[in-house]
């Protein structure tokens, strides 16, 4: 019995030596539901421009990374009860979900613009506004916005997921949609988008998107080196480039 | 964070959770009763000995139970509003609203249910009832109205009850499609405080006490149908 125990003990502590000497390996959470920036392709990958940049900062890093998804409001408790360590999922950075986790510096900065049918009479002013139902995806910055600025006057709709948001402003069953302005713009360029157009100013234009960790975790020093390297080098703007003729950050 | 400091972050929340509380009981309330009154035709079709008469409901019957509600929402919501017939048609202004959407794919969804324990109540009865009936000179809609439904409706009673929780928590999919039932309020609530844990917990207990309100009702209904066997009349 005793020689048994002390087998245990020493494979249980060569495991835990050997783990140093291994590659690290990170696991990077998503939604995989938000196109251009995180999707799920026809072969099942998750794919997109948060994945680009989340993969090339672990090359800098010198690290295994591997993807995992999540419902988009499940996302942040998904990081802190470590389904996976970092989070790059087009997540603005806000003093609410600041006290939940910490953020890196910006990868990229966004704005918040309407987008509704073409042939539609759709002004962005309070007045106009009144009675339309407006759709955004729900735990959002826009869906925040709408509430705090015109909760009021207009009937807001929170989906799951932006996808669905424009499933029902092709319905009409929504008059228009408040969401980023990249995340638009792509789906105004596609098929599904020809018959909308951006209406107004972008409302908000200092949205500022960052990449989650846990609270204090030393990840969030290195991401934020990562991120100043592949941006310095250049690499950050050859993604930009796959994904948009304009610079986004 | 002590209780009290739990208390204080609930506090501001109370109105939307009361409204969505609102919110679920309707739904539910409206399903269970339209759908236990769709399921008489329905379960005495079922029952039928013909099996012309059998085929309609036992197919209807067989859709519904055979797919997850959600999948039925889905279907309801988001199907139905990619065909411009249905925009186009009369039924629009309600299929436009995810309220009526809920209530017409919820309602549908439990008559099937409910269909499925009242002829399982009917078959129940016991056949000497029937015959005593018959031989007493009533006809087969006599038996079926004065002994048959009685019986069946107080063998299928708990089961009713049952179907009904089950209801209540199914419901919790109707968020889905953007309403603000219960479930949808303490996700909007959880994307403003982070606080998941507890607001879920609230949920919880919120939804343990609608059940346990629903299973006292339902024991004092079952309690007032009962006869005595050895009761004079």
């Amino acid at each position: 019995m005793k020689s048994y125990k002390k087998v245990l003990l020493a494979a249980a502590a060569s495991l835990f030596m050997s783990v140093p000497a291994m590659a690290e390996t990170l696991r990077i959470g998503t939604e995989g539901a938000y196109p251009p920036f995180n999707m799920i392709n026809s072969d099942g990958e998750v794919v997109g421009f948060d994945i680009d940049i989340g993969m090339a900062l672990c090359e800098e890093m010198g690290v295994e990374c591997t993807v995992v998804t999540s419902d988009w409001d499940g996302l942040i408790p998904a990081l802190n009860t470590r389904r996976f360590d970092f989070l790059i999922a087009g997540m603005s950075i806000t003093d609410e979900r600041k006290q939940a986790v910490d953020f890196t510096e910006p990868y990229y900065t966004n704005k918040l613009q309407f987008v509704a049918p073409k042939k539609s009479d759709f002004k962005v002013d309070k007045a106009s506004l009144e009675g339309k139902t407006i759709g955004t995806q729900r735990a959002t910055l826009a869906g925040q916005w709408l509430e705090d600025n015109l909760g009021d006057v207009v009937t807001i709709r929170l989906y799951d997921t932006q996808e669905n948001v424009y499933l029902e402003l092709n319905s009409g069953r929504i008059d228009g949609a408040l969401a980023d302005k990249f995340v638009q713009h792509d789906w105004l360029e596609s098929e599904a988008g020809q018959a909308f157009e951006f209406k107004g100013e972008p409302v908000f234009d200092d949205d500022e998107i960052g990449i989650a960790v846990r609270k204090g975790d030393p990840l969030r020093e290195r991401l934020n080196k990562a991120l100043a390297a592949i941006i310095e080098d250049g690499t950050y703007e050859e993604i930009n480039a796959k994904y948009f003729p304009f610079s986004i950050r | 964070m002590t209780w009290a400091e739990r208390w204080t972050m609930i506090q501001p929340w109370l109105p939307q959770l009361w409204e969505g509380t609102l919110v679920t009981l309707e739904l539910v309330g409206l399903a269970v009763l339209i759908g236990l009154i769709l399921a008489i035709p329905l379960g005495l079709g079922r029952a039928s000995r013909h099996w012309y008469i059998r085929a309609v409901p036992y197919s209807y019957i067989f859709f519904f139970r055979g797919t997850p509600l959600i999948l039925q929402l889905f279907l309801v919501y988001y199907g139905l509003s990619q065909f411009a017939v249905v925009r186009d048609s009369m039924f629009w202004p309600y299929l436009r609203e995810p309220y009526w959407c809920a209530l017409i794919t919820m309602t549908l969804h439990t008559a099937a249910y409910i269909a499925e324990i009242l002829r399982g109540a009917i078959q129940a009865v016991p056949p000497g009832e029937v015959e005593a009936a018959r031989a007493l000179g009533m006809s087969r809609s006599q038996a079926l109205q004065y002994i048959i439904l009685p019986r069946a409706i107080r063998i299928g009673l708990p089961a009713y009850g049952n179907e009904v929780i089950l209801m209540l928590k199914a419901s919790a999919v109707v968020y889905t499609v953007t309403l603000m039932d219960l479930m949808g309020v303490v996700r909007t609530i959880n994307s403003r405080t982070y606080q998941f844990e507890l607001f879920f917990l609230v949920a919880g207990l919120i939804y343990l006490t609608i059940t346990i309100l629903f299973t006292q009702v339902f024991k004092l209904v079952e309690r007032w149908l009962k006869i005595e066997a050895s009761r004079k009349r």
